[in-house]
């Protein structure tokens, strides 16, 4: 039977995992390469390295976090971050990344999206939203979460998985950083109206949050990074919660 | 050992030449057909659509085809074990290498149960892996452990199955014949599950005498 998938995200700058609350108010939390061994230790499905600054700079930096998480690690790692072009993410593949993350380029030029699943597949590409209750409507932003970008989060997950995008990393900007549980609604929303799995972000606090969110919230993957970095709990240990609550999880052998 | 990683434009072969780097193996990715018989193994990996296979038509099918000839151990990966069938219904007009019996099919997973949520195609995640046929591919491998898989189209359970999975309708994530091996999963991104069945193929494509295949014990999966 197909798992629930437990992802990790490290919001990287400048190499350093940082985390920020509500996307304001950056804190370090460690390194990279560190952090990811021990996740992959105590078996998370898989990662995500974000890139938080995206300057010219930072992406130098981006690579070599890349490089070094990808070269012991072999469970899928994905990039995002800042990606705006075919040779964004064409740098971050190079150097280890199996899946690229678009979220404001999609926005701008859904054609990215297209063009990077015919060169690499749909599986590497997944549409990053950010999305948050604002005037009555489930409304994308864009830049990190800076700017109404006019669209409706249902509606723009359908047109990215037309498009070519093989997963949907849906962020709730209302739930991000409070601890007080995923956007089940909103997940549900999205994971019904979608063919391609949903990752449900934003809001985990406790291990019944998870439990909630892969059932009225029908996500596929449920991400997570502070609760993960503090260790306020062990992966292994949600796990066991998920395991004793009928979820079906991947076991570390 | 080298191993020769065929690139015939189907993605990125990164991660793979990274997971026989760790152990221990030198992937090369050849470009061309010629450059096959190099390596004391053959590794056809890829994603995406059975479409980007017809780039294997001509002149790598023949290499390939010289590869299994001369008793190279073979592996496929994903898209790579789907093109040693016959075909595949996602482009029906491109023939399969045809080393394995029979067709590649879509994933129907078939209406849900009541209450349960319709199963999502792609199958995308960790799925469980059931062998069915004892063979060396799978040595260490707990009937049940699990590997991460992403693909819509699947391979038929066959004589040649050595192990399935089941998302909704079971099919073959192992089969093999000879000297040929496919795995569905991605093993350069499953873990140590993962690195084990590379490892295994590695020891195989070592020791260059062909397998006996008699009648394996069959299992049924749970």
């Amino acid at each position: 039977m197909l798992s629930k998938r437990i992802i990790a995200c490290l919001d990287v700058r400048d190499g350093a995992v940082v985390k920020g609350v509500r996307f304001e108010g950056l804190r370090r939390a460690g390194d990279p390469a560190a952090l990811a061994r021990r996740y992959n230790a105590e078996g998370i499905d898989e990662l995500v390295i974000l890139d938080v600054t995206a300057t010219l700079e930072s992406r130098r930096a981006l690579g070599e976090t890349i490089r070094a998480v990808s070269a012991e690690l072999f469970i899928p790692l994905a990039v995002g971050g800042g990606i705006r072009s075919e040779a964004d993410a064409a740098a971050a593949i190079e150097a280890g990344a199996d899946k690229v993350s678009l979220n404001s380029a999609a926005l701008l030029q859904p054609a990215l999206i297209t063009a990077l699943a015919n060169r690499y597949g749909s599986q590497a590409v997944v549409v990053a939203i950010d999305a948050r209750r604002h005037g009555g409507r489930l409304a994308v932003f864009a830049r990190s979460g800076s700017a109404d970008a006019g669209r409706e989060a249902v509606e723009w997950a359908c047109e990215a998985a037309d498009r070519g995008a093989g997963e949907i990393l849906l962020t709730s900007m209302d739930a991000d950083g409070t601890r007080a549980g995923f956007d089940c609604p909103l997940t549900a929303a999205v994971s019904g109206a979608v063919p391609i799995p949903v990752i449900a972000s934003g809001g985990a606090g406790t291990f019944d949050h998870f439990v909630a969110v892969f059932t009225e919230g029908r996500a596929d993957a449920a991400l997570a990074a502070s609760v993960f970095h503090d260790r306020d709990y062990a992966v292994v240990d949600l796990k066991a919660h998920l395991t004793a609550c009928g979820i079906p999880v991947r076991s570390v052998e | 050992m080298h191993v020769a990683l065929v690139d015939y434009g189907a993605g990125n072969l990164t991660s793979v030449r990274k997971a026989f780097a760790a152990l221990g193996a030198e992937a090369h990715v050849c470009g061309e057909p010629g450059t096959l018989a190099c390596g004391a193994a053959v590794v056809v990996p890829g994603v995406g659509h059975f479409e980007a296979t017809a780039s294997l038509a001509g002149a790598w099918r023949d290499a390939v085809r010289g590869a299994i000839g001369r008793g190279q151990a073979v592996l496929g990966i994903c898209l790579g074990l789907q093109w040693f069938f016959e075909g595949s219904e996602e482009a029906p007009e491109v023939p399969g290498l045809g080393v394995l019996p029979g067709r590649c099919v879509l994933l129907r997973p078939g209406v849900p149960e009541a209450g349960q949520p319709a199963l999502k195609v792609p199958h995308v995640g960790w799925n469980d892996v059931w062998p069915v046929a004892a063979d060396p591919l799978l040595d260490g491998i707990r009937p049940g452990a699990q590997a991460y898989f992403t693909h819509s189209y699947a391979a038929p359970v066959t004589a040649e199955t050595l192990a399935v999975t089941t998302h909704g309708v079971a099919f073959a994530s192992v089969a093999g014949r000879g000297r040929v091996w496919g795995v569905q999963f991605h093993p350069e991104k499953s873990g140590t599950v993962g690195l084990r069945v590379l490892d295994n193929f590695l020891r195989l494509a070592a020791t260059p005498q062909r397998r006996t295949r008699g009648a394996p014990p069959r299992v049924a999966p749970r």
